[in-house]
């Protein structure tokens, strides 16, 4: 099954959209509860990161029965040091952002912590794609 | 302990979603950042924060939390609260503070 959400960059209106409905299929999928809390917190990271920081996005969710394989592809800035933006507490969030509660620096180490694998490709000027996946079992 | 009982003990005023009051509260969390909740917050939990926006709904919902408490006499947005009503996870309020409010719950719920 595949699933495909677009994501429009600072529509905060909107961030968490495509979360709830991977989300809802999921449950209706039977998967275990635990993997799908997992799925949840990295998938909402990286929704919300292309809300905060991008100007648009695709998030494509590939279900199969040993796991889900995510993909976020965003037109954006990109991040030009990938290990700097996975340090804990760095955040280029505007401020606007931060008030409302989001651009903590959590988002990166969120989806690292929750991901079976999870690997960023970035180009500065054009845009960033992550790859995550988690397993059922 | 169900969020109804939470309510009347710290006399919390109700803005939305009553029928969520029957909910089951395991805990609780206490954090004004986002992706903090959502990494560390629990299923059954009562959330404590100072933010009003309806993204803290979409963040309650995501992680099945029981019911939001907003401090120091904050209010929701209209939109929070039309979201609460759809989710059913209610949102109270308290003119306390994040600190002293947090305390009392840990005392009723340890």
């Amino acid at each position: 099954m595949l699933l495909e959400y677009k994501v429009e960059g600072g529509d905060f209106t909107q961030a968490g959209y495509a979360s709830s409905q991977i989300k809802k299929t999921l449950k209706q999928l039977n998967v275990d509860p635990a993997v799908i809390k997992r799925v949840v917190i990295a998938l909402y990271e990286a929704e919300v990161n292309i809300v905060a920081h991008a100007y648009r996005g695709v998030i494509y969710a590939q279900v199969e029965g040993s796991g889900i394989k995510l993909r976020l592809e965003d037109e954006g800035p990109g991040i030009p040091d990938i290990e700097r933006a996975m340090t804990p507490g760095f955040s280029t969030a505007s401020q606007q952002v931060r008030e409302m509660g989001f651009g903590a620096g959590m988002g990166l180490p969120n989806i690292s912590d929750n991901a079976d694998s999870f690997k960023i490709e970035s180009s500065v000027g054009k845009g960033t794609t992550l790859y995550i996946e988690i397993k059922f079992r | 302990m169900k969020v109804k009982d939470v309510a009347e003990k710290l006399s919390l005023k109700i803005f939305s979603a009553p029928e969520g009051l029957n909910r089951e509260v395991t805990g609780g969390y206490t954090s004004d950042l986002l992706s903090d909740v959502m990494g560390h917050a629990q299923e059954g939990h009562i959330w404590i924060t100072l933010q009003t926006h309806k993204n803290i709904m979409a963040v309650a919902s995501l992680k099945d939390i029981a019911a939001i408490i907003l401090v120091k006499g904050f209010i929701p947005e209209p939109e929070t609260i039309e979201l609460s009503a759809q989710e059913g996870i209610p949102v109270l309020g308290s003119s306390s503070e994040a600190f002293e409010l947090s305390g009392k719950l840990y005392e009723m719920l340890k």
